[in-house]
């Protein structure tokens, strides 16, 4: 890890302001994917901005009946949100699904929206990787590419988004509330991930000089017809090979409103309005979720070692209907699949 | 010599006496070459390191303050282990993979190698080693011991203090539970279902 300078701000203002015009400096909240970076030499920052005295450690219901979570509200303090288990328990369980107790004591809202690929090579700095340094090529696509994206490649990197809260959040239609000098700006959470590109190096549409304030959700929390089903190597502390949120509207059997995100299988949570169009109106069972299925995953490319996630995907998008359909969500702690 | 930024030897292999408090914060700046040696273990030598950024941190450990000078690289692991000899908290895998390191800050159960310790300025720290009070062991400590529940014994401090932190969020009610709760720390040598009964145990005594 080189050395670096160390700064603490106790407001935006003077985050915005420790930040400005210094490409080498990062924020630092929980730090929990950051410090990982940096003693691995993949980040190098010499100057690092401690945000975690910042005020943005509340969770308030918003006008509209939506609710507002604080940048640096711990994943474990969302989690286990009143208001968040009562009404967006899909988020609840996506964060119990992800990383460990100790890593959700420490990890931040914002910051598990900036989590880095967890591919293999970009953390081997012996090794070329596009989205470490631009230009040098990717190791992934020719090599051992078992967890690797499966949906929205490109040539130049085939990484996925690790995390499982912003599958959630995805679904959820969450929307992420920017700050920066010259002001504010709210961007929906489809837009706030991006696809590699020929630019892999940039993971979300956030720019230099911005930081994350909040994230916002919607009232439509999709408390009583949902789930999140990760499928993984283990039964728990394990990155996802596929993860699926679900929120479904029902009158009956029909399906007045169905979503669906994948997570494990692209560079950012993976929503499709064309195979959520193929669920509206249809009776809720598994012909219907399988027609869905094979919309989302009809450019679906497999790699040397993870054409089974194409399969895998379409059994699991399936199965997590059901278990909305049936009011059966995929429980977190027994992991019996129903 | 112990701060002389050249030599290794006394960051290296840490004395046996308690040292002075000059000691302690004539080490804290000679501690980047500490923390150089242990990072290159995991990963490549960092190429074109500035000169080390030492600033002052002030926090208590098992009940006792310390004010140091640390390289802003400083974890709160390396802290523990380099600088106050409490050696009880393990370095396993240095990357929040293996829970070895967990001690718990403002009693929340982290991982302490993923830690900037001078963003802990003013945090109470509880180590394996404050657990026990007057010669009585933690009962958790006393449920391991009861039910054997290690084999090398390497991951047991952080797994001692991942389950009293564990038992103190109050959200594990059955042994699946506890699983789910304890996947961030692993054993090597698969003293699980052992484990798993130790915390059982000190859950019903809690």
């Amino acid at each position: 890890m080189i050395s670096f300078h160390y700064a603490r701000a106790s407001c935006v203002g003077e985050a915005l302001q420790e930040v400005a015009g210094d490409a080498n400096a990062k924020f630092i909240a929980g730090g929990t994917n950051l410090i990982d970076l940096m003693k691995m030499d993949v980040e190098r920052p010499t100057k690092v901005i401690d945000i975690t005295r910042l005020p943005l450690k509340r969770v308030e219901r918003t006008p509209g009946g939506g609710l507002r979570i604080g940048a640096l509200v711990r994943n474990t303090d969302l989690a286990y949100h009143p208001l968040v288990e009562q009404r967006y328990p899909v988020l609840a369980d996506a964060i119990m699904a992800g990383a460990s107790q100790q890593l959700r004591n420490m990890a931040s809202t914002g910051g598990n929206l900036l989590q880095r690929t967890r591919c293999a090579y970009f953390y081997d700095i012996a090794t070329p990787c596009n989205k470490r340094e631009p230009g040098s090529g990717c190791s992934a696509i020719e090599g051992q590419n078992r967890m690797h994206a499966i949906l929205g490649g490109s040539e130049a990197c085939i990484a996925t988004h690790p995390s499982d809260m912003c599958v959630a959040l995805a679904m959820l239609d969450a929307k992420v509330h920017v700050g920066s000098a010259s002001g504010d700006r709210v961007i929906a959470f489809a837009d706030f991930h991006r696809l590699p590109g020929d630019t892999p190096q940039r993971d979300t549409h956030l720019n230099a000089g911005e930081i994350i304030t909040a994230v916002e959700l919607p009232p439509k929390g999709f408390a009583t017809n949902y789930t999140y089903l990760k499928i993984r190597d283990r039964l728990s502390y394990a990155f996802a090979l596929v993860s699926v949120a679900v929120g479904l509207e029902l009158d009956g059997d029909t399906i007045k409103e169905g979503r669906f995100a994948l997570g494990g299988v692209a560079h950012k949570p993976w929503r499709d309005p064309q195979a959520e169009a193929v669920l509206r109106g249809q009776p809720a069972h598994a012909a219907t979720f399988a027609r869905a299925a094979g919309v989302v995953l009809r450019d679906a490319r497999g790699y040397a070692h993870n054409t089974f996630k194409i399969d895998l995907a379409r059994r699991c998008i399936v199965r997590a209907l059901t278990q909305a359909a049936c009011g059966t969500p995929q429980s977190q702690s027994a992991k019996k699949i129903v | 010599m112990i701060n002389t930024p050249v030599d290794t030897k006394d960051t290296e292999f840490p004395i046996s006496r308690q040292p002075t408090h000059s000691e302690l914060v004539a080490r804290g700046v000679t501690l980047p070459i500490a923390a150089g040696l242990s990072s290159r273990a995991a990963a490549p030598p960092s190429i074109g390191s500035a000169s080390p950024e030492v600033v002052s941190v002030s926090l208590t450990v098992n009940g006792t303050l310390h004010a140091l000078m640390l390289d802003t690289r400083t974890t709160i692991l390396d802290l523990l282990r380099e600088h106050l000899d409490l050696t009880g908290t393990k370095k396993g895998c240095d990357q929040g993979q293996c829970g070895a390191c967990t001690v718990l800050i403002d009693g929340r159960r982290v991982n302490s190698c993923l830690t900037f310790a001078v963003m802990y300025d003013g945090a109470q720290i509880t180590t394996i080693e404050g657990l026990a009070t007057k010669g009585t062991l933690h009962p958790l400590q006393q449920a391991f011991i009861d039910h054997d529940a290690f084999q090398c014994g390497y991951c047991t401090p952080g797994q001692i203090c991942s389950a009293v932190g564990l038992i103190s969020e109050g959200r594990a009610k059955t042994a699946d539970d506890i699983r789910e709760l304890m996947s961030g720390n692993l054993c090597r040598c698969g003293a699980y279902g052992n484990i798993l009964a130790a915390i059982a145990q000190a859950m019903r005594r809690a």
